[in-house]
Parts: C-alpha cells; structure tokens; sequence
C-alpha cells in the first residue's frame, strides 16, 4: 500500500502545468493498450474444470476482424485523448462497446472447434479491462452531460435493449457464461424470481410498516429515539448472524406451530431470509421518514393549518410530498442493499441468484458465479439509476442536481 | 459519557469475552437447541482463535483501504486531480451497488480459496465508504476556514494536515465505521472460501443441521459488531468535539 502512497502523492503537490491531453482520457488510452497489447482476451479451456489458456485479440479472430476491433478500439482512445466534448466522447464509448461485446461472442465461435460441445471460452482479463476502460469513458461522459432524469431512463433503457438484442440474437451463445445459463434455463428463472420476491417483497413490507412507524417517530419524540436506536442496533449485524439468529426461534416456531409450518415457515429457506431483509429496510425508511418530515419548514405547515387543513390533510397533502424525495432516497437504499444481500439467502437455503454463485464457488466454475452476480449487479445498478431518477422528478424541476 | 448508558456496552463486552474464552459454561443454554447428542457448542477449533483471526482480517483490510481511500479522496480534491472528482464520485455510487458477495464470489477463481479472495473483497469493497466520506468531508470544510489558512501564510500542504483534514476527520472517520462494519460482514461470508473466521461456525451449523452452532455463531458475529460499531463511534464523537463542529453530517 506505500507504494501507492508515494506514487500519488507527490502528483498532489506538483504538476500545476496545464496539459491540454485530458488527464482521464490519457490513462484510459493506457488501460487500452494494456488491454489490446498485453493480455489476453478470452481464456480457452479443453472442457469446463480444465485451467484455461489465454487467447490474445489475435489468436480469439480471424486475422481481418483482429485488426478491425483493434482499429475501432484505437480510435476510441484517440477519441479519449483528444475530444472533449462529451457527446463524442459518450459516442465512441457506445462504439468501442458495441465492437467489443460482439467481438467475445465471435471469439468464442471461432476458438470452439467445429462440432466440440465441451470446449468452453470464457472473456479474459483484456477484455474486462477493455470493457473497464470504455465505461469510465462512458460514464465520464454521461457525467459531464449533465443528463435530466427523464434522459437517464432513456440511457438505461438503450443500454438494456442493447443487451438484450446481443443475446436474443445468438451472438454469444458460444460463450461459456451462456452455456451454464443453457444447462439451467428453468432454474435461472426460478431464481430470478425467487430473487426479485425476496428483494421487492421484504422492501414492500418494510414501506407498508416503516412509513407509519416513521410517521408515528416523527410525532413523539421518545418513540423517534427508540426506535431508531434499535433499528440501528439490527443495522449493524452481519447479514448471515442475523439469518443464523432468526433459524433458531422459526425453527422453533415450525416445530410447535402447526399454522406456521402451514404457511411454509420453516427455520432454514426463504423466511429467515425475507425477516432479515425486512428487518435490515426498515431503518432506512423510517429513518428517512422522519428526517424527509423534520425538513418541511415550519412556515408551511403553518400555512396549511391557516388554511384550515385538518391534521390529516397536512400530512397528506403538504407534509409527505415534501417529504417524499428523502423517503425515496431511503428506498433507494433499501432496493440496492436488499438486491445484493438477498444473494446471501442462498447460504440457507433461501434461493436467489445467490444459488449459482455459491453454486460456483463450490466447483471453482467462474462461469456460474458470473451467471449470479452479473444479473444482480445488473439489477442493483438499474435499481439505483431508475430510483436516482425518481428522486430528481420528485423534487420537482426547480432543484439543481448536484 | 456518563455510567448508565456505558453499563449495558459493558455488560455486552463482557459477555463477549467470556462466552469467547470458555464457551462451555453457557453449554445450558444451547443444549435445548441439539439433536441426537449433537455438541451444544462449536468443538472444531477455538472460538477465541476464529473472532482473532476474523478481527485480524478485517483490521488489515481496512487499514489497506483506509490509507488507498484517503490518499485517492485528498488526490482528487486538489488542483491537480480535479479532473477525476465528477468521475469519481459516480464510480463510488456505481461501486456501491456491486454486493460484497458478488466481489467474493469473483475473486475465487482469480486467486484460489483461503484469504485471499475475502481480503480482496475486503479491500476493495471497504475503498468506497471511506473515499465517499473522505470526499465529503474534504470539500465540506468551510471556504472562510480555507481562506484564513491562507491568509495566515500556510502552505497548500499545512492547510491539508492542519486545517482540512482535522476538519474532515469526523466524516472520514464515520466511512471508516461503514466500512468496518460491512467488512465484518463480508468476513463472515468469507468463511465459505475457506478463510478462517466466525462464519466456519455458522456455516458448519448449516451442514451439520445443528442450529446451536449456527445461533451462538450468530450472537458472536452480532455482538461483536455492534459493539465496534459503538466504540468507533465514540471515537468519531470525540474526534467531532476536538473539531469543534456537530456531528449531524457524519452518518
């Protein structure tokens, strides 16, 4: 770690030079060439344990296709360098992706021997620092543009067709990562909504309980306290000691209970997972409940009582919907922490993509554990960027975005 | 801090420890939770040696990332990096949605099992509270402050080690307890890679369907958390009255 401390800091104190390269675009044109020049870009194994062997851009196409990706990704880091203008540079971090994503699955067709079903090709470290590079590059310029929630949506939603039509057409099929998700079709589903049931589930119940708790904290102030405090305290515990803990007494439960065992609860499977879940959300919602109400000026409410509005019209129609862009910002906390930590359910039997991931620690198959933690990375950053979104129209058109 | 609201930490700390070093006196409590004279408490290694070594790799990590976080939030909020703060605050928000787990899960394959995966994940994952708040705390400080520091004579370096920093330390300090805390975490989960840690005694619990282990594996792990979680956050207190400055922004 020193020696990161030394490199970096004395860049601090010097270099008030002015370089007209962009600084950024400069080490992402250095991270290009690492990644065209010095690594491999996808890994070829003989079957699906077998230690793989990398392929460099050369060796994974045909020589006519090797020199066009890496003309178009050359281009791209001319592009970083020199272009400044965001829209050009958001315009050649959409290319380098869209020559690059194809370029894997044609790799992977043209590695795989005709007729080999065992043959596996996986993306190497070229290609994850390639596609690391263009979405820094990416994501520098989407920054820089300043985009307003309704464009962000957009954005998300281009970018998701565009995945979605690279595997609807086929183009990956031979990747290594579709040939796991080919031999589980059903179970991926079953997962995945296992997945979405824990997360979505647990987070509408933590809303259905947590906004009038937060409501009722808001009013007395020993409640607020209370309640925060031992929200907190639950906050703190690990994911799996708090799955753990909740085994004992649903075991219990399903074991001297008949309606509970009735109702599928059980010590170890989903249940312990969903209370936890449900448990771990309620602080960010009754917390941001309270802190969105304590923030309406008093002013207002004043003026709304003036008015003649009963207590409950406040609170309906002046007080939450002022207070509704913190709250979202405490579901937002509450649908990405849950997307991730529902993946920890699998660990007791709970389901979830987690399953795979597990699944693939077990055999050692870094396949299958991408075949988990790709869509609920996914998921958490579509979470994120549509709740971001939902935030900024709730505050209405007259706030500035940070 | 006065002596009632320090008891119960107290009480807790001590049963921490006792329960750590001679598990066996509270055998009574766990027995009722066993089947066919399975063991009411964890036989297959000390459960003092798996809190030290989850306690030691959760401490390096966070120091790793603690000093890469702050030497990365201080970069980009100087002159010369301020091309890479609009950059680096989305890459922390995008960062944050990446789960713990999923880092795990991917460094197995790169670098084998034990504990070296669930260091990187550690690590890495720890990088994001710290730089956030470091960040946040660093261009919080007051511009009046900055300008008196100038106008008193101090070179850019005195005012980053005698102004902003002191200033920030408090925010920096609560990403510092974010990132313990999530560490602790991520720890336990590490245990199903083979890295020693309290998670061997919850996970064994699963396997063996033995749901004392699994309960006092639990109560450690939680205990243990909070009450770091509480001492760190003394620390913070006291580092925010040193400062002079309230601690509402700290979280």
């Amino acid at each position: 770690m020193n020696t990161i401390l030394q490199t970096t800091v004395p860049g601090m104190h010097s270099s008030r030079s002015h370089i007209i390269l962009d600084r950024l675009g400069s080490v992402i044109a250095v991270l290009i060439s690492i990644a065209l020049f010095a690594a491999p870009f996808a890994t070829y194994r003989a079957n699906r344990i077998v230690a793989g062997e990398g392929r460099m851009l050369t060796e994974a196409l045909p020589t006519a296709g090797a020199l066009g990706v890496t003309a178009v990704i050359l281009c791209v880091a001319l592009c970083a360098v020199l272009a400044r203008a965001p829209v050009i540079r958001l315009a050649a971090a959409a290319a380098g992706l869209g020559a690059v994503f194809p370029a894997l699955g044609w790799s992977a067709g043209f590695l795989t021997p005709a007729g080999n079903t065992f043959a596996r090709v996986s993306p190497a470290l070229g290609f994850w620092l390639l596609t690391l590079a263009l979405a820094l590059l990416a994501a520098d310029a989407l920054t820089r543009l300043r985009l307003g929630p309704l464009a962000r949506l957009a954005a998300l939603a281009v970018a998701a067709g565009a995945i979605a039509g690279l595997l609807l057409s086929g183009a990956w099929n031979d990747l290594s990562l579709l040939k796991e998700y080919a031999n589980r079709a059903d179970s991926f589903w079953r997962e995945a909504r296992q997945h979405l049931w824990l997360a979505l589930g647990s987070m509408a119940a933590a809303c259905l309980v947590g906004l009038p708790l937060g409501i009722l904290a808001h009013r007395f102030r020993a409640l607020r306290a209370a309640v925060l405090q031992v929200l907190s305290i639950v906050q703190t515990v690990p994911s799996i000691a708090l799955f753990g803990i909740l085994i004992a007494p649903l075991g219990y439960l399903a074991a001297h209970v008949p309606l509970a065992a009735a109702l599928g609860i059980r010590g170890i499977g989903a249940a312990p997972a969903f209370i936890a879940l449900f448990l771990y959300s309620l602080l960010p919602v009754v917390g941001n409940t309270v802190t969105g109400l304590s923030q309406v000026p008093p002013a207002v409410t004043d003026a709304a009582r003036g008015m003649g509005l009963s207590r409950r019209q406040r609170l309906l129609e002046v007080e939450l919907p002022l207070a509704l862009p913190v709250i979202l910002a405490g579901v937002r906390i509450v649908l990405v922490q849950n997307l991730g930590l529902a993946t920890v359910a699998a660990l007791i039997g709970g389901g979830g993509f987690g399953t795979f991931v597990f699944q693939g620690i077990g055999q050692t198959a870094i396949d299958l554990v991408l075949l988990g933690a790709v869509p609920t990375v996914a998921l958490s950053f579509a979470a994120a960027v549509i709740l971001d979104a939902m935030i900024d129209l709730a505050k209405g058109p007259s706030h500035d975005r940070d | 801090m006065s002596l009632r609201s320090s008891a119960p930490r107290v009480a807790a700390l001590l049963l921490l420890v006792a329960f750590v070093t001679a598990p066996q006196l509270f055998s009574f409590a766990f027995e009722p939770l066993t089947a066919n004279n399975a063991p009411a408490i964890y036989n297959q290694g000390s459960l003092l040696s798996l809190t030290l070594s989850h306690l030691r790799i959760v401490f390096l990590a966070t120091l790793a990332s603690t000093m890469l976080a702050l030497a990365l939030g201080i970069f980009v909020t100087r002159p010369s990096g301020h091309e890479f703060l609009p950059l680096s605050r989305s890459l922390v928000n995008i960062g944050q949605t990446f789960p713990p787990i999923a880092v795990l899960a991917i460094a197995v394959p790169l670098v084998g099992f034990g504990e070296k995966p669930t260091f990187i994940a550690l690590f890495l994952y720890g990088l994001l509270p710290i730089f956030e708040n470091t960040l946040s705390g660093l261009t919080g400080v007051s511009p009046q402050a900055l300008d008196a520091a100038k106008g008193m004579g101090m070179s850019p370096r005195q005012r980053l080690f005698q102004v902003e920093l002191p200033l920030a330390l408090p925010v920096i300090l609560a990403g510092i307890r974010l990132s313990v805390i999530i560490s602790l975490g991520t720890a336990t989960i590490g245990s199903t890679v083979a890295a020693k840690g309290l998670g061997e005694v919850i996970i064994a619990g699963l396997q063996s369907n033995n749901v004392a282990f699994v309960l006092q594996g639990g109560l450690v792990v939680a205990l243990l958390a909070v009450l770091i979680h509480d001492g760190l956050g003394i620390a913070e207190r006291v580092a925010a009255r040193r400062s002079g400055r309230p601690l509402d922004e700290a979280r």
